[in-house]
């Protein structure tokens, strides 16, 4: 894992002590809210429904133990004892005192954490593949790239007033964990045709009021130079992004009104000039950040396969673990989609067990998904067994990864003032209606996600199955969208027919799902029979 | 009715305008009619109050009732967590914001 050097950390030990003289002139008077709401929103702090939440950033999703366990203590010492791990791989505290949030911000700092650049309209945290570093099918480890650009997109001055919110994610094999080609830019390390290592650039995906996905805009930048390629593409968007109107003001409105041609034609000028500076790192800077992603003490000559002679324990492995790059290991999936639970909540006790048990069996390290769960990196398959007996005992081994009750969810109207409908309530029906895990795995991989508003947090746009509350008239109505994927297959969702209430939306759902048994070819998953017969079966079930 | 609506400076909490000051309980509070708009302003400006503003309810046998559905849970708390709710012992209190 990346450690801070002394910039990194004096950088981040300035921002506490910048803001916490900036709550002290608040709580004092001295500056108006609309003074200060910019100021604490520049380090993660809201204003919610009930209560101010705090967004902390996790880079690319990675935490070693120490800061999972701090994430736990601020649970329990600063909110009401637990965190909601969101889709950007983050994770937020809802009922946070403003008087607290300097110490928090202090805490936070003393494991190389800060909630700086997860509001406001500059470059987001940087998310990536969860399972970087252990994927069997990367190409390289993604981070370290993901690490250059944090770096480079910390504390930027010419992007700290973008027209919008800018997120970023990368990703470094065919199999796209991370959602890429709906984010603003997505950046895919492949290898060209002389083997040498660099970025394919997506610009302009997205989801929200109007979402994209990303055309190509180059299929290969040397790795040296891709924050330069970066700088470019950022600089034509702060240029000619609308300012004049908020839902217009993403990159992917930009890139589509002017068409990827000439959106890529100014890129290229733009990069030609940034070449002619000199700015790009040094190889040797790059080593020094890719040494901290080196093997962390993977043990070589293991032997794959492990006892399999608890069937309880067997579905869970065969459901929550993937491949891992080095025999002998697999990747673990921690999911926090109990049956009737909130997608993404842990509580402290639970937040710090995940620590000490990746501490225990994962050489150190977590990764939180943009799904909403957590994953042990590095499991050796020997230690399975004994890791899955600790999980179970806390309510962790929900073996449901990528089934119909893997659910995302926005916080929707219980907690986001933002929000037009509750989400939460959807998810926990759905899954306690979902229940059996047998009836889970009949139905197979079955991406469900859902939003509370057109924001789209709980990325609808993207569910094989995707629900978009909405307000009607006073009252919460429901969306039903069917075929989006964020996966490399990226597709996005398209309404079906009239909305539904609460009860209503869960048993189209299972409609569909029947539809789906009856109609599905030898091996097909819930989109591929959606895309093959396309909606008219389903709507005639579910609409008559 | 017109009542008033915002968060402590300090704690974020949700409050409400009871004529006096600033209760946790949507039932302490009271309408604000045409006082609305300077209420807020004096308020906010005596830093009593942070984000505030004016929403429509009414007064029922059960207490008073913001007209909007944002606003009833901003009044309970979240309905998924009524533990961490006003009415923590009141297992029926989600279904009547809804």
């Amino acid at each position: 894992m990346y450690q801070y050097d002394e910039y990194d950390q004096a950088m981040v030990d300035a921002r506490v002590e910048e803001f916490r003289g900036q709550v002290a002139r608040r709580m004092a008077g001295e500056i108006t809210e609309d003074q200060f709401k910019p100021l604490r929103l520049k380090n993660g702090l809201y204003l919610q429904l009930h209560a101010y939440m705090l967004r902390v950033a996790i880079p690319y999703g990675t935490l070693n133990g120490r800061q999972m366990r701090l994430l736990g203590d601020i649970a329990d010492k600063y909110d009401r004892g637990y965190g909601h791990f969101t889709t950007r791989q983050n994770i937020q505290y809802n009922w946070i005192k403003l008087e607290d949030a300097p110490q928090i911000l202090a805490d936070l700092a003393t494991v190389e954490m800060h909630a700086i650049q997860t509001s406001g309209n500059c470059i987001r945290n940087i998310s990536s593949d969860h399972f970087a570093g252990a994927a069997a099918d990367e190409l390289v480890d993604p981070r370290p790239y993901a690490e250059l650009l944090r770096q480079w997109s910390s504390f930027h001055p010419e992007f700290d007033y973008l027209p919008r919110k800018f997120k970023i994610a990368v990703i470094a094999s065919d199999t796209d964990r991370a959602a890429m080609r709906l984010h603003d830019i997505g950046i895919q390390i492949v290898k060209n045709d002389a083997g040498e290592i660099g970025a394919r650039f997506y610009v302009g995906g997205g989801m929200g009021r109007t979402p994209m996905i990303a055309p190509v805009i180059r299929d290969f930048v040397p790795a040296l130079q891709m924050v330069s390629y970066a700088e470019a593409c950022l600089r034509v968007y702060n240029r000619y992004g609308r300012r004049d109107n908020k839902y217009k003001a993403r990159i992917k409105i930009l890139v589509h009104e002017i068409g990827a041609d000439e959106y890529r034609r100014q890129v290229e000028e733009e990069f030609a000039h940034i070449l002619t500076l000199g700015l790009e790192p040094p190889q040797a800077e790059f080593e020094r950040i890719a040494a901290f992603f080196a093997d962390p003490g993977l043990e070589s000559g293991l032997a794959d396969g492990y006892d399999r002679s608890d069937p309880d324990f067997a579905v869970w492995a065969d459901q929550n673990t993937a491949p891992h790059k080095q025999a002998g290991y697999k990747a673990v999936v921690i999911s926090l989609k109990p049956a009737g639970g909130i997608p993404g909540d842990a509580s402290a006790d639970q937040i710090r067990l995940m620590a000490e048990l990746a501490e225990a069996y994962s050489l150190d390290e977590l990764r939180v998904t943009h799904t909403q769960n957590i994953v042990l990196p590095h499991v050796k398959q020997s230690d399975l067994y004994a890791l899955w007996q600790k999980l179970d005992a806390a309510g962790l081994a929900t073996a449901n990864l990528d089934l119909i009750g893997d659910i995302i969810a926005c916080p929707g109207l219980d907690y986001c003032s933002l929000a037009n409908a509750r989400s939460i309530p959807l998810a926990q029906k759905i899954s306690a209606r979902f229940a059996s895990p047998e009836r889970q795995r009949t139905l197979g991989e079955l991406k469900l996600k859902i939003s509370g508003c057109i924001n789209a947090c709980g990325h609808h746009h993207a569910g094989h199955i995707g629900i978009l509350g909405v307000d009607k008239k006073g009252t919460e109505n429901y969306q039903l969208l069917f075929g989006g994927s964020e996966a490399a297959d990226t597709s996005l969702a398209q309404i079906v027919g009239p909305g539904f209430n609460e009860d209503g939306i869960v048993d189209a759902i299972e409609t569909a799902t029947e539809v789906y048994l009856k109609a599905r070819a030898e091996g097909e998953r819930f989109i591929d029979t959606y895309r093959r017969i396309g909606a008219a079966p389903f709507k005639e079930a579910i609409y008559g | 009715m017109k009542i008033l609506t915002g968060n402590d400076l300090a704690s974020g909490d949700v409050v409400w305008w009871d004529g006096k000051g600033w209760s946790r309980d949507v039932n302490d509070a009271v309408d604000a009619g045409d006082s609305a708009d300077a209420i807020l302003a004096a308020e906010e400006a005596a830093q009593r109050v942070n984000a505030g503003y004016a929403i429509a309810a009414t007064k029922t046998a059960e207490g008073v009732r913001p007209a909007h559905i944002k606003d009833r849970i901003r009044a309970l708390g979240p309905t998924v967590r009524l533990d961490l709710s006003l009415r923590p012992g009141d297992p029926d209190a989600a279904s009547r914001v809804i």
